[in-house]
């Protein structure tokens, strides 16, 4: 990344930089930032590519090699774009009792492909997690970010068909 | 701020509600908001509003009523009705029925002993207070508390009343808070912090997301009374990313709180300043250990460092830290109101008030459950928890998530507290408890432990990084059907390793599960191994000549 591309980003160029420069200012650009900003970053972007981690670097002063390392090691940050929609299928302890691993084998084999990847049509994305904290609820699927309860494979089949169908 | 002030917020909210003839409390936390509670609100406001009763009747989201699994519940009050799976189209019944006879197809008295049987502290509010407004807090007594350790006690003497109390860490390892928060105290240094660990990592728990989405108030109170006790000024919530909700309310509970002063700066009129931050966290398991959750809020990599020196000692930044979860500090406005003498006649001798758990699994009511210490597990399970669904048979609960252990139906009569837990190999842990029935196979559920524990494991020490992946693979190929006749003995050795000689919590934790369903349902190791059969019928048993 050369400097005109940092001078830029600082400028507030493009509007989603605005939200994580933000974030860095809130919190003095001091190196504890660094989550707070990586969250700000992935919220605007919706994943962390080399040049934001490069930015985010230099901007709090810290080595590139730190803050690859903090986005690698927590698994809530994502280095690649996500698809269109995405599918969170919970393996929480309660989930994984109420056979949330069937649900994940069925929409794997429809869909044709594994937890962590995207279609080639970019359209769906599925992803698994450990425990939303709706256990009431069990076994539950994240929808795009919109927590649904008591799901079956076949429930979780429809709703998974009508999003990769949608064409917006 | 005075104390007179507080009190008028409080009355002329309470005036203010008191002078509706019916409140309708909708559950608005995310367990029934994930069943369009939001909806079912906004349905009961219109068919209020149409029927031009927005005098006599108040629609109210609240946070959690507790039963989840029959959300979304809406209670009705001063009636003291609850209605249950409450849809769109019920709104016109239930505003009919104010007043005369309540909806039957909706009541929820079937589940009675739910409710009747639990005893509620942390809990009070939940259900209660619409967890956004903080004037609704005040009018239930909220930050009077603080007031009263601020203006009429000392620091000295709220420590006192918390050691008196016999409170102890709600986060898992049940250290007493009193000893904690003298220890914090006593450090000598001009600046101090105090963190909230809201870091609720383990899968089938949500007591500490329930609390801050249904009372977020009293979190941020302890903390307060809390930061008066041990001089610290400055407050960090450290709570999970996938808890959206959580974090807005606790946002917005804090800038309501800051504009009240009864948080910021001159608090109450006096000197003392506390300020609160919330930090996110990014989904790592071992940041609920409080080395790691310290590197976490410094922006690093959520890795444990050996202890001692302990945080309170040597925390954030290098300075005295004060660490409690989320519900030890809900624990303390109680503590001060009524004093650590009334604490402490509830509860066991050595564990002393109430605890908060998360029941799921195989059980007909899940949800949020508060109960005394030393209430046994049959009453949790079979009376509140309505027993087993279907005609299930109940195999095992699992208490303290993968740290935890699993609890055959031998022990149903044991009483839950800190050491009787300790004592059939499990521990009290945050307070998730899920129930197992016999279409679980137990084998397969420590498989699924050791494997949530391998994939958190920070990598730092060599026993649990490379102890974890080894006890893995022993498993998955006794639950494949390659086991071996040595595998169990093989097993004990390892986890005994990795239990011995791991650093942090995590690793020391993570053979639990093995360990317990080992020693407590040995048959069902030994039909996998010896007759490559899983009773309960889960495993897909292969067997073939290549596993060695």
């Amino acid at each position: 990344m050369d400097e005109k591309e940092v001078d830029r980003i600082r400028a507030n160029e493009d509007r989603r930089w605005r939200l994580v420069n933000r974030t860095m200012r809130l919190h003095g650009h001091q190196p504890d930032a660094l989550i707070e900003t990586l969250h700000a970053v992935q919220e605007s972007f919706g994943f962390l590519d080399t040049d934001s981690l490069k930015y985010v670097a230099e901007s709090l002063r810290l080595p590139l090699s730190v803050v690859f390392g903090v986005a690698t090691f927590y698994h809530f940050f994502t280095l690649k774009p996500p698809g269109d929609h995405t599918c969170v299928v919970c393996l929480g302890t309660a989930c994984y009792i109420a056979g949330s691993s069937n649900i994940l084998k069925t929409v794997e084999e429809q869909t044709g492909i594994k937890t962590g990847e995207t279609t080639p049509d970019r359209k769906l994305s599925l992803l698994t997690a450990r425990c939303m904290g709706s256990c009431g609820l069990a076994p539950v699927v994240v929808f795009d970010g919109e927590v649904h309860g008591k799901m079956s494979s076949a429930s979780v089949l429809e709703k998974v068909g009508r999003l990769m169908n949608h064409d917006d | 701020m005075t104390i007179e002030e507080l009190q008028d917020i409080g009355k002329i909210e309470k005036e203010k509600q008191e002078g509706f003839k019916y409140r309708i409390h909708v559950c608005v936390a995310a367990g029934c908001l994930s069943s369009q509670s939001g909806l079912v609100k906004e349905s009961l406001e219109k068919e209020v509003a149409r029927r031009g009763l927005e005098s006599w009747a108040l629609v109210k989201g609240v946070g959690c009523l507790g039963l989840c699994t029959a959300g979304p519940m809406v209670a009705i009050e001063p009636d003291g009705l609850l209605y249950q799976c409450v849809s769109v189209s019920d709104a016109s019944d239930i505003v009919e029925a104010l007043g005369g006879s309540p909806v039957n197809r909706l009541d929820c008295s079937a589940h009675l002993p739910f409710f009747a049987r639990q005893r509620k502290i942390v809990l009070e509010n939940c259900g209660r207070v619409d967890p956004e407004s903080i004037e609704d807090y005040i009018a239930e007594g909220g930050y009077e508390a603080l007031y009263n350790a601020l203006r009429t006690m000392t620091p000295a003497g709220v420590i006192e009343q918390i050691t008196k109390s016999g409170l102890r860490g709600r986060g898992g390892a049940g250290f007493p808070t009193g000893l904690k928060w003298t220890a914090v105290s006593k450090a000598k240094s001009n600046v101090k912090f105090v963190i909230c660990n809201a870091d609720e990592g383990d899968p089938g728990a949500f007591m500490d997301r329930s609390v801050l989405e249904s009372d977020p108030h009293r979190v941020l109170e302890g903390m307060a009374i809390a930061g008066l006790a041990v001089g610290a000024n400055y407050g960090f919530i450290y709570v999970r990313s996938e808890y959206p909700l959580a974090v807005k309310r606790i946002r917005t509970a804090i800038a309501r709180a800051e504009r009240l002063g009864v948080l910021g700066r001159n608090i109450f009129n006096t000197t003392f300043s506390f300020d609160v931050t919330v930090r996110l966290g990014a989904g790592a398991f071992v940041c609920g250990e409080e080395t790691a959750l310290i590197a976490s809020i410094e922006g690093r990599r959520g890795s444990p460092r050996p202890r001692p020196p302990f945080p309170s000692e040597l925390g954030l930044w290098g300075y005295p830290t004060l660490i409690n979860n989320v519900e030890t500090f809900a624990n303390v406005p109680p503590i001060i109101r009524k004093g650590g003498v009334w604490f402490a006649s509830i509860g066991t001798e050595k564990s002393k008030g109430t605890k908060v758990f998360a029941l799921a699994g195989r059980v007909n009511n899940t949800g949020l459950i508060e109960a005394p210490m030393g209430t046994t597990l049959r009453e949790i399970v079979l009376d509140i928890g309505g027993g087993i669904i279907g005609d299930g048979k109940f195999k095992a609960i699992l208490t303290g998530g993968p740290s935890g252990g699993c609890i055959p139906a031998q022990f149903l009569d044991m009483s839950m507290d800190y050491e009787s837990l300790a004592q059939v190999g499990a521990i009290m842990g945050s307070g998730g408890l899920i129930v197992m029935d016999d279409s679980s196979c137990m084998v397969d559920v420590a498989k699924f432990f050791i494997e949530f524990c391998m994939s958190e494991s920070c990598g730092k020490c060599v026993p649990c990084r490379v102890g974890t992946v080894q006890i893995h693979n022993l498993l998955k190929r006794i639950t494949e059907g390659g086991g071996k006749p040595s595998d169990m003995e093989m097993l004990e050795e390892l986890c005994d390793l990795v239990k011995n000689t791991s650093l942090c919590g995590l690793g020391q934790t993570a053979p639990n599960p093995v360990l317990s369903t080992m020693r407590y349902f040995t048959d069902e190791y030994r039909a996998h191994i010896e007759d490559r059969v899983c009773p309960a019928g889960t495993c897909h048993m292969k067997p073939t000549e290549e596993s060695q």
